[in-house]
């Protein structure tokens, strides 16, 4: 008989030559306390957390908390149920209405994570003769909704408008067509230049949807992402995100004007067959979303950290992903394997926790240091971060090896 | 060329630049298996491929595409489509 699990053996021997090294595991991080949005207790440690894409800090805001307490008391503490099923409460309705109303668009349909928000609408849109044109740098949820679905998959050059338009030309024009871009990219924090691929898509007859994961909440006027900022907003057919990241809490979705978008609410699969989320999931994310609307100042903020940050690492000497600070994630990019496990754990024991991404997460195989700033940041964490950066650069000879 | 023989001959020139371990690439050549490639690097090549010929395949028609002499194949059929 022979074993189902040993085709992980490799992966599993370069895992434990890793952790015998010494060094801890990257991805065995457990949070034993939570002080607030950006600090944290981890081995017994008082941590910065700079790598948890609370970008608003909205996970302990008062209301959000209040509203959460309501609807868990008065609710209870789970649905038991699909949304066509009896797991639709009023709650589910209300966080819907606020977001139509944080977007300006008719039609909200809530899932239980942008994970499945992106499986069900992906695999849903595009069926068998249709074709998908995805950003070769989409995140996996993207992809797994095209190998969930019976669509032709094309893919394209990351962020590039020549290679999109090269590969729509070679399609059948009286094809279906769904374009899939993202505004923020998260591994290295760069945006997508939705002017040009939009107005390319639309060119070529396809449909158009943009994950807007991490843009939403401080991209454009209302905080509505990167396709706001870039004036699309017009020729975006689907916008997709999650409750995750600036929201604060679980939970995903996607929006939309399309006159016959409801309906998708019985032939999506990862729609109708999970349970629906918790009341207090959905009065916490339904009081974010209606907070963001008037966010200003926390916008304006988180814009002014990430400059810091960017500009106070590379003053340092590190390489970053982007030239200039494109987002709130500021990639830190990294020689090898082994350097990266080494300076994350340095920063780990000086009290800064940041994201470890390795291949094949990661494109063109790098090896990345991924820091998210939170608008709940104080001058003093930054100032911090920005002196443990220097030390666990200094501890761990990352500058004398690049410099070899 | 887009006669079967040219086709392979000009895969082999576009696999070897990713052929690390200078393996002999033959009809059999499997590419997870005897090139070790991951997915990304099979997804540029593909890429590579759909730009050499002009032609349109489909990252779902990957899994049935294990052998150099099966994407010969699959491009010669593409091409006189
Ligand atoms: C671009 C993108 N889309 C979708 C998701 C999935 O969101 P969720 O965490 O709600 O499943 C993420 C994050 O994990 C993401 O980065």
């Amino acid at each position: 008989m022979s074993d189902l699990l040993s085709k992980f053996d490799a992966l599993a021997a370069e895992r434990a030559g890793v952790l015998t090294a010494g060094v801890r595991d990257p991805f065995a991080i457990v949070m034993e306390q939570v002080k607030s949005p950006t600090e944290a207790v981890i081995d017994g440690r008082d941590t910065i957390l700079l790598g948890t894409y609370n970008y608003m800090g909205m996970t302990f805001d008062p209301d959000v908390i209040a509203a959460g307490q309501e609807a868990l008391a008065k609710f209870g503490a789970g649905t038991t149920g699909s949304r066509v099923l009896n797991g639709t409460y009023q709650g589910h309705k209300a966080c819907e209405e606020a977001l139509k109303d944080f977007y300006g668009m008719d039609h909200a349909i809530v899932f239980s994570t942008g994970y499945l928000a992106n499986l069900g609408i992906v695999s849903t849109l595009a069926g068998k003769g249709d074709y998908i044109i995805l950003d070769a740098d989409s995140h996996a949820s993207i992809y797994d909704g095209c190998y969930l679905g019976n669509a032709d998959i094309v893919r394209f050059k990351h962020n590039s408008a020549e290679d999109l338009e090269k590969r729509l030309r070679r399609l059948p024009p009286e094809a279906g067509k769904l374009v899939i871009l993202e505004g923020v990219y998260s591994m290295l924090g760069d945006i997508a230049p939705l002017k040009e691929l939009v107005a390319i898509a639309k060119a070529h007859g396809a449909m158009v949807l943009v994950d807007e994961a991490h843009g939403m909440g401080f991209f454009g006027e209302n905080g509505r992402g990167v396709y706001e900022a870039a004036g699309v907003a017009d020729d975006v057919d689907f916008v997709i995100g999650t409750f995750s990241k600036s929201v604060g809490t679980v939970g995903g979705f996607c929006v939309s004007n399309h006159p016959k978008f409801e309906i998708l609410r019985l032939v999506c699969r990862p729609y109708v067959f999970t349970a629906s989320l918790p009341p207090a999931v959905v009065a916490c994310a339904a009081t974010s979303i209606r907070k963001l609307m008037h966010a200003h100042d926390k916008r304006a903020r988180l814009w002014d950290m990430s400059r810091k940050l960017h500009g106070g690492l590379i003053a340092q000497g590190f390489r970053l992903a982007t030239a200039t600070p494109e987002s709130a994630i500021v990639s830190v990019l990294m020689p090898d394997q082994e350097t990266t496990v080494r300076m994350w754990q340095a920063l780990l024991e000086l009290g800064v926790y940041v994201n470890m991404s390795r291949p094949p997460a990661t494109p063109a195989g790098v090896f990345l240091l991924r820091c998210s700033l939170c608008a709940a940041h104080s001058a003093e964490q930054l100032e911090a971060v920005l002196q443990h950066f220097e030390r666990a650069a200094a501890e761990t000879g990352l500058f004398r090896q690049a410099a070899e | 060329m887009t006669d079967r023989a040219g086709i392979y001959a000009r895969i082999i020139e576009l696999i070897q630049p990713l052929n690390s371990k200078s393996i002999v690439l033959t009809e059999n050549t499997s590419f997870a298996g005897d090139l070790e490639m991951d997915s990304l690097t099979v997804m540029d090549l593909v890429a590579s491929m759909e730009d050499e010929w002009d032609i349109v395949m489909p990252l779902n028609m990957l899994p049935d595409l294990e052998t150099i002499g099966q994407v010969a194949d699959a491009v010669m059929r593409l091409v006189t489509k």
